[in-house]
């Protein structure tokens, strides 16, 4: 019978699989990563598509290619897919490849649960893509589904909600596993505060995802309920409000985005010191700032309704905390420039997008700080300086990360180095186009155009001519990038194990290609 | 706190190998709620649909489980760790399911339903709403008579009080090698819950026929029948992993010293007892 | 300064929050010129490149004190101003006039409750602008049949309210954006000083038209208003434009054909084009059960509307009887139904109620 396996007792062999039962069955964090990674990629550009057909329409007033419904289930499936589909799929496929190899793990914690949570994604996403082809087509209620327009919808809602559940399951399973990687799985004498932060906000961001997406489940699973099962917790008639689901979906939809960002603040912090050749300063500030900003998150949710009609001492208490939470984020802005300072700086394209990262979330945030003010919002909510302000924190935030990410880590992945000419190439394009899709629609949103509308007057036409070139100009700039990857996979110049002369850490110490199985033995740390 | 880290002398972490359990789980549980979605929308293979999802989700569990199980004897106490910590994050997930749904509740009776009613800010729409609670809202015909606490309900707390005890006792005994008590006691826990169970359901049987409670009676109907129906989903799922403790009892596979999922339901039973203790006093008493 | 700005402020609130945001636009600015300030500096100079060797500090007290209390001080300072601007525009109290505005998909209804005028406001842009087929005029997407109409300088109180899914009053030259919530009241005010038209948009997701509803306000002198007032109370309720003759008859024909016309400008965004509806919320009309049943069914639910789902509402308040008439004809003979019936006007005005 077998028993514990001494620390040097060598690995019983077991056969490795081959081809697409390698895939399906992997236990191996390394393996499953690059699952994430790649269906992330491909959702990528699923909910591009999704992007670029809305932008087509915009182009000129008037409706040219498609009818007002088509058009808001469009609206809606770009959110959910590129949310849940892309980035989260991405950032959780970082976080599975490069945790146990930061804490000198093994593995996660729960290998087996480990690939259920990603095998759980291609249902979901197959759900929300036979939406459009069912009576009714897709939900076309935005992915916020507010009650009672979401109960009028076809069946496409319903697949919408299960899709939701199924990627319920695949987070919390996801963020349990990582939570304990985190708290059992340290190498010895890896202390809490002697950790990468890149771990800390993965522990921070798992808890997170504990406490809101049971919630959002709650939400979801009420709608289908008043819509199917005749209750009333939506509907005025029977005692409910509509303004409840707004409640409950936004207490989850708020740190969502946290959970959005708070990997690649990770990221950011790990790629800066590396090219700076400097430690990252203010370490203990950090950690404290990503705890604030977590606690801070659960108590902002109405901002997303200032215009509900809430009591005026409501509004002004989520005004508040809202506004509080810039303060902790503010204070990382701020570390990361005291890390750039002073330091011996170097501009791969990591580095690049890191610093442009820096630029743009900027930008994003105290557009965030104009909508905290619950009286400036009631002019602002729900046109397109909202959806400005969340394309520049969550595309020019969370996929510059990513984007920064996968070009710090891809030697590390891949063992070799990518093309450091087309990956500048790649930045700056996207920067360019980046900023011309989306600064103009701050002002378009000022001047009073409403969100999910196909068509709009007159005076509105000039600058969303400008937004769906620059759009068109970023969606195609992004097959640069999938180009470079597939590239860089095939081959390149060999990279070493430490690949970057400033980066410190556990994964650093691992060749390039990291070996399958790396830290059976976890090392001493001092 | 002590930071939790690897021992290195207490032996390797279990990494398992290559299996095919998760992905069959996917699959499964797509079948489900394809089914779900089928059969709310009225297309007839729906049921079919969700059954076959069910019914192979219950068969991996099985499988997987069992692989678990298997694999016991390779667990070091890093591993013990990892699966305490785990059962307590998705302890604190369901939580929040519950606490998501007392969050509606709260919200129904203290914000939505008073503004609807005499007094309230919209109650020029809704003339003659007197609000209140329990009720079912000012577009629905009818009286409404609270739930009572007395009766089933208070039964229903003694007994799952009891059979928390009951399943402590089970883990002295288990701790002691005991295994005559053991059996005992898991015996009494699964014939309390299952009674729980059986009382809920002749309650909902009551609240239908009699007072014309339904799913569909407004703020109040909706509210009971989700909060307490769901929490009864839990006791089942408890009672079925507690029917399982018992035959791995009685076939002696829970000892001093490898009880970890053991453990585990305790932990989930001991949760499900302390939702009933807030439902309780949250939609009965107050 | 119009296209990069708010629009004219024409009430106090907008002016407050126009300069409240130009207080907030110049607190940004001056964040992002430091922060941009202090990176592009050390892009500069402290690149290897140039031969900046890295140094090894981690920790500064000073500047981590300075950076964390320095913005409360700001969110503080912003916090003050701003809470007064949302307890005033909360305060509805002493208000002139009320007027209840009821969202539908896709108008709005306009109650003016002391006077007991009535009547609802729809796009007048016409369908050739918006099929592409002509130029589109200046006032596009943003005209309506029968704007609101307020005095100049009185508090106006809105009560706003849906029939049918969440909408969202919006006038941004007045400040103010209020969600119309179905069964519920939620009421915001504007005084308007300046005389003119104003236009705004629905500002929620509101299904299939919600870039087809606006709202557009006209603010009159406080005489002319009156005018107005004394005007709409002495025309008896307004005839929809096309009651004919209540003792009219016409020939099936006649009755499809305008029937066809009326179902694709009123029911074909909830019920499609060839009546297949979108089930459970929009029924299918095509075999279904009411559209083809007793013709006392299917009148009743066309004008008095739907008891179980307020989205369909009463039509007879929005089309004359021969119109009704028309589009229960259509579709009961349309679709593949075969009703057989040919419904007149005299038997839609015996079903009102």
């Amino acid at each position: 019978m077998a028993t514990v396996l001494a620390p040097n007792q060598p690995l019983p062999a077991h056969e490795q699989k081959k081809g697409l039962a390698r895939w399906i069955s992997s236990t191996n964090h390394k393996e499953i990563g690059t699952l994430y990674l790649v269906t992330g990629l491909a959702m990528f550009f699923v909910g591009g598509a999704m992007a670029l057909l809305i932008r087509l329409e915009l182009f000129q007033p008037g409706l040219q290619f498609m009818q007002p419904e088509f058009f808001n289930q469009l609206a809606a499936l770009h959110a959910l897919v590129m949310i849940f589909g892309a980035v989260t799929p991405a950032l959780i496929g970082f976080s599975n490849w490069m945790l146990p190899l930061m804490l000198g793990a093994p593995d996660m914690a729960f290998p087996r649960l480990n690939n259920m949570s990603f095998w759980l994604i291609p249902p979901a996403a197959l759900l929300l893509m036979a939406s459009f082809f069912v009576p009714g087509g897709a939900v076309a209620a935005g992915w916020t589904l507010y009650p009672p327009l979401s109960i009028q919808m076809g069946p496409g809602l319903d697949m919408a909600i299960f899709a939701v559940h199924l990627l319920g399951i695949s987070s919390i399973a996801g963020a349990i596993n990582i939570i304990v990687t985190i708290l059992n799985m340290r190498a010895p004498g890896m202390t809490l505060m002697k950790m990468p932060m890149f771990a800390w906000v993965w522990l921070v961001t798992a808890y997170l995802l504990i406490m809101i997406m049971p919630v959002l489940a709650v939400a979801v699973t009420l709608l289908l309920f008043d819509r199917h099962f005749g209750t009333h917790f939506f509907n005025a008639a029977g005692g409910g409000d509509p303004v409840l689901f707004q409640h409950i979906f936004w207490f989850f939809g708020h740190p969502e985005v946290y959970v959005l960002i708070l990997p690649v603040f990770g990221m950011i912090s790990t790629i800066i010191p590396t090219f700076a050749r400097k430690p990252l300063f203010g370490y203990r500030g950090m950690v404290s700032a990503t705890l604030v900003i977590a606690f801070l998150s659960m108590a902002v949710w109405a901002h997303h309704m200032f215009t509900v009609g809430m009591p005026a001492g409501a509004q002004v208490f989520f005004m508040y905390s809202t506004m509080l939470i810039a303060v902790p984020t503010g204070m990382k802005v701020f570390t990361w420039l005291a890390t750039m300072w002073r330091g011996s700086l170097t501009f791969e394209t990591p580095m690049l997008f890191a610093v442009g990262f820096i630029f743009v979330f900027v930008a994003g945030g105290v557009t965030g700080v104009i909508l905290a003010v619950a009286a400036v919002d009631v002019q602002l909510q729900d046109t397109y300086f909202v959806v400005a302000h969340f394309h520049y924190t969550m595309v020019a935030g969370t996929l510059f990360g990513i984007f920064a990410a996968t070009y710090y880590w891809l030697p590390k992945m891949t063992g070799h180095m990518y093309d450091e000419k087309l990956g500048q190439w790649h930045f700056w394009l996207t920067m360019i186009f980046f900023n011309m899709t989306f600064f103009i629609q701050h002002f378009l949103g000022m001047a009073g155009m409403p969100r999910r509308i196909p068509d709009y007057p007159l005076q509105f036409a000039e600058f969303n001519m400008i937004s769906s070139i620059g759009a068109f100009g970023f969606g195609f700039s992004q097959l640069l990038f999938v180009y470079i990857v597939v590239k860089c996979i095939r081959g390149g110049p060999k990279a070493t194990g430490q690949v970057w002369d400033g980066a410190q850490g556990l994964e650093w110490t691992v060749p390039s290609p990291a070996p399958l199985h790396t830290f059976e033995t976890p090392p001493r740390v001092a | 706190m002590t930071t939790l880290s690897n021992d290195l002398e207490a032996g390797r972490y279990f990494v398992p190998v290559p299996s095919r359990w998760p992905i069959r789980s996917a699959v499964a549980l797509l079948f489900l709620v394809a089914g779900a979605a089928l059969w709310l929308n009225r297309g007839g293979s729906g049921p079919y649909v969700l059954g076959i999802g069910l019914a192979a989700l219950v068969l991996i569990l099985f499988g997987w489980f069992s692989d678990v199980s298997g694999e016991g004897a390779q667990y070091n106490s890093q591993v013990d760790r990892s699966i305490r910590w785990g059962m307590a994050w998705l302890i604190v997930s369901e939580v929040m399911v519950f606490a998501g749904l007392f969050g509606a509740l709260f919200y129904l009776r203290e914000i939505s339903v008073p503004d609807l009613a005499a007094g309230g800010r919209s109650a020029d729409l809704w003339p003659g709403f007197a609000g209140g609670w329990p009720v079912t809202g000012p577009g629905l015909p009818g009286d409404l008579k609270a739930m009572q606490a007395k009766g089933a309900p208070t039964i229903n707390t003694i007994m799952l009080l009891c059979s928390g005890a009951a399943i402590t006792w089970a883990h002295h005994a288990a701790e002691r090698g005991r295994r005559a008590q053991l059996v005992l006691a898991l015996f009494v826990t699964l014939a309390l819950g299952t009674a729980f169970l059986y009382n809920q359901s002749q309650e909902y049987r009551h609240a239908i026929t009699a007072l014309h409670l339904t799913l569909s009676q407004g703020a109040y109907g909706g509210t009971f029948y989700v909060l307490t129906g769901l929490h009864g989903v839990h006791v089942a799922v408890g009672a079925t992993m507690v029917a399982v403790m018992l035959i791995r009892a009685l076939m002696g596979r829970i000892t001093p010293h490898g009880h970890l999922g053991f453990d585990m339901v305790t932990w989930y039973w001991h949760f499900v007892g302390i939702v009933w203790l807030l439902l309780f006093v949250i939609v009965y008493v107050i | 300064m119009n296209r990069f700005w708010f629009q004219a402020p024409v009430t106090e609130i907008a002016q407050r929050i126009n300069d409240l945001s130009a207080m907030l636009l110049v607190v940004i600015l001056a964040i992002m010129a430091i922060v941009f300030a202090i990176m592009i500096w050390s892009i500069a100079r402290h690149r290897r490149s140039v031969g900046h060797a890295a140094a090894t500090f981690t920790g500064n007290r000073f500047f981590e004190t300075l950076w964390t209390v320095v913005p409360i001080l700001i969110v503080v300072g912003i916090a003050i101003p701003a809470t007064s601007v949302v307890y005033a525009m909360k305060d509805t109290s002493h208000s002139d006039l009320t007027i209840r505005v009821t969202g539908y998909q896709w108008k709005w209804k306009y109650d003016y409750l002391k006077d007991g005028i009535s009547f609802y406001s729809e796009l007048a842009t016409p369908r050739a602008q918006l099929d592409n087929r002509e130029a589109k005029g200046e006032n596009y997407l943003i005209e309506v049949d029968n704007p609101l109409v307020v005095p100049v300088g009185k508090k106006v109180r809105i009560l706003a309210t849906a029939n049918d899914v969440i909408h969202s009053w919006w006038v941004p030259a007045f400040g103010v954006k209020q969600d119309a919530i179905p069964g519920f009241i939620r009421d915001t005010w504007f005084k308007v000083d300046v005389p003119g038209t104003y236009r705004g948009q629905c500002a929620e997701l509101c299904g299939r038209e919600h870039g087809y509803m606006p709202i557009v306000v006209t603010a009159l002198p406080q005489d002319e208003y009156d005018k107005w007032v004394a005007e709409k109370l002495a025309a008896a309720h307004p005839a929809p434009a096309t009651t004919a003759d209540a003792s009219k008859m016409f020939t099936m024909d006649e009755l499809k054909a305008s029937g066809a016309k009326v179902y694709a400008a009123k029911c074909a965004g909830c019920h499609q084009g060839a009546g297949q509806g979108v089930p459970p919320a929009f029924p299918a009309l095509a075999h279904g059960k009411i559209a083809t049943g007793p013709l006392d069914g299917a009148l009743d639910i066309v004008v008095n509307g739907s008891k179980k789902n307020p989205a369909m509402m009463a039509w007879k308040d929005q089309l004359g009887d021969a119109d009704i008439a028309a589009v229960v004809t259509y579709v009961r003979n349309d679709f593949g139904n075969t009703a057989g019936d040919a419904v007149q006007p005299a038997q839609v005005a015996a079903a009102k109620h």
